[in-house]
């Protein structure tokens, strides 16, 4: 029995690998070379909906960037030793960290102006940089929190060898107790970058072109229910074959770090 | 006490210090001339780790002098100013606090360059003198996990001499390691010595400490209950707790044996 629950985990993930990489797009394949009307329609579509996942992709990767920045230092900040610094960062931190993310996006995309003046000149502010920024609240409010774990996760004899040296707080920070946080908080960070690359496609709800907004006009357009299922198994697949390596990835990490 | 008065570098004048209800020291006296090594016995809890604390400013007391080459560490109000203090006191751990994620080499290298912006070239120089000092110079590109437990500590020793400290304070630094090295680690103490930096270290080495110090010094609950020379400590003690407790350690086979940390 206990090798049994030890291999469930293992055999589990084998399983999703195989429907993900081999099942999910052998389905796709062997469907459109069935009903080659069915094929060629989607050959057709393909760039539309490849245009749309870079979408996704560049959403994704603006997200974490902004999110990590702004979260890195925030979780600096909630340790900060002034109240006044650190009361509104936990506040925001809190209240972002437990909010939705679809509401986030409706929020940033209704309460930003399409357009911003800078020096006089009219600069378009499009939805999809509304988007970026509706992720990477609740990315940079996740962030702050891992960063702040692993600050704390750091031996106070960390710290007292620093100042014993004749380091500032700040130093011992930069140099000493930062560096030791990144290999800490790796793993986390990757999940977060998972769950908010699938958070993406909500982005379809407020008019992005998006993949799975493109989908949708897709199926609008063809109006075949064949050609709309499988133009949703390819959004599926698109999105697992660019989370699962981050996942598999962050289990890794985790492994290697528990292990050291 | 204050023959050596002008050659003193560290002196402690009453010094008082709690935490909260508790009083841990209740009127330190103590001089350390220039050159000298000082040792601190005692029992466990009397406040020797508080008396190293408060020379480097770690913790500061409630009433008393501190005096360390010339400045007043109890009159020290800004971080700033205790920061310079500390650059100029090196101190060693019962745990060496090792960095873990920096190689022996970059350990010993970071202190000079980041805090005094010493030329990294000029550094590594230093801290290749100093592996050599301390025997490691084998292990300058190895990871602090890939030592025993003595060599840790010689690194540790290593890095606190990279900032050219005027004198260093060893916290039982032999307390945590396996017996074998533990005569590595005070090989490296005996030369340091022996070259004439300033020390002062809580030990419970009986043996070592009666070797290498010039003075010695039994604290209890806070208070010197007798100093002297390592003869008049260890062979003659006038003090019938200092004997007890020497005798009481001397028992067995000198070394680490003793409190049971
Ligand atoms: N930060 C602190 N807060 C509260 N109490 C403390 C603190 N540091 C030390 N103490 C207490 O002060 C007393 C003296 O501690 P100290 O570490 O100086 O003793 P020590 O002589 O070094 O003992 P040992 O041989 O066990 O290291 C102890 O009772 C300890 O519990
Ligand atoms: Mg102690």
């Amino acid at each position: 029995m206990t090798t049994a629950t030890l291999l469930e985990p293992r055999k589990r993930s084998d399983l999703l690998r195989t429907v993900g990489f081999v099942a999910l797009p052998l389905v796709i394949l062997v469907w459109s070379f069935i009903d080659l009307t069915l094929g060629r329609e989607l050959v057709e579509w393909i760039p539309y909906l490849a245009s749309g996942f870079a979408m996704n992709i560049v959403i994704s990767l603006s997200a974490m960037a902004l999110g990590t920045m702004v979260g890195a230092i925030f979780g600096i900040l909630e340790l900060a030793p002034y109240r006044l610094v650190r009361y509104p960062v936990v506040a925001y931190v809190q209240i972002f960290r437990n909010a939705p993310h679809l509401v986030l996006i409706f929020a940033t995309t209704y309460i930003f102006p399409f357009e911003i003046v800078i020096f006089g000149n009219y600069l378009p502010f499009p939805d999809w940089v509304k988007a970026v920024i509706g992720l990477a609240i609740p990315a940079s409010a996740y962030v702050a929190e891992i960063t702040r774990g692993a600050i704390l996760s750091i031996a106070t004899a960390q710290w007292e060898a620093a100042k014993g040296l004749g380091f500032s707080r700040g130093q011992a920070m930069r140099w000493i107790i930062l560096p030791q946080c990144l290999r800490r908080s790796l793993p986390p960070w990757m999940n977060v970058a998972a769950s908010i690359t699938m958070g993406t496609a909500l982005a379809s709800l407020v008019g992005v072109h998006e993949l799975l907004h493109a989908a949708t006009d897709a199926s609008t357009a063809v109006r075949r229910l064949d050609f709309t299922i499988i133009a949703y198994l390819v959004v599926m697949a698109a999105f697992f074959m660019l989370c699962y390596p981050i996942a598999r990835l962050t289990r890794r990490l985790e492994r290697r770090f528990n292990a050291a | 006490m204050n023959t050596f008065a002008n050659n003193a570098i560290v002196r402690l004048e009453d010094v008082h210090l709690s935490f909260g209800q508790t009083e841990v020291l209740k009127g330190i006296d103590l001089t350390v001339n220039k050159g000298d090594a000082v040792s601190i016995i005692g029992p466990s809890g009397s406040g020797k780790s508080t008396i190293l604390r408060c020379i480097n400013a770690l913790v500061a007391p409630q009433s008393g002098r501190i005096t360390v080459g010339g400045t007043r560490v109890d009159q020290l109000t800004k971080e700033s100013e205790r920061i310079a203090l500390r650059k100029r006191v090196g101190i060693v751990f019962q745990q060496y606090n090792l960095f873990p994620h920096l190689t022996v080499l970059d350990n010993i290298v970071l202190a000079p360059t980041r805090i005094l912006g010493v030329d990294r070239r000029e550094a590594e120089k230093l801290a290749r003198h100093l592996l050599e000092k301390v025997r490691l110079v084998e292990k300058a590109n190895a990871y602090p996990g890939q030592l025993s437990g003595g060599q840790q500590q010689r690194v540790a020793i290593a890095r606190a001499l990279a900032m050219k400290p005027e004198l260093v304070l060893f916290d039982e630094v032999t307390s945590a390691l396996d017996p074998e090295t533990v005569g590595e680690v005070l090989w490296v103490i005996r030369d340091l010595v022996r070259d004439g930096m300033t020390s002062i270290l809580v030990t419970h080495e009986m043996r070592f400490a009666e070797e290498i110090s010039d003075t010695v010094v039994f604290t209890e609950n806070g208070r010197v209950v007798d100093r002297g020379s390592p003869e008049q400590i260890f062979r003659n003690p006038d003090n019938p707790r200092v004997r007890q407790f020497v005798s009481g350690l001397s028992g067995h086979n000198a070394m680490r044996d003793g409190e049971g940390i």
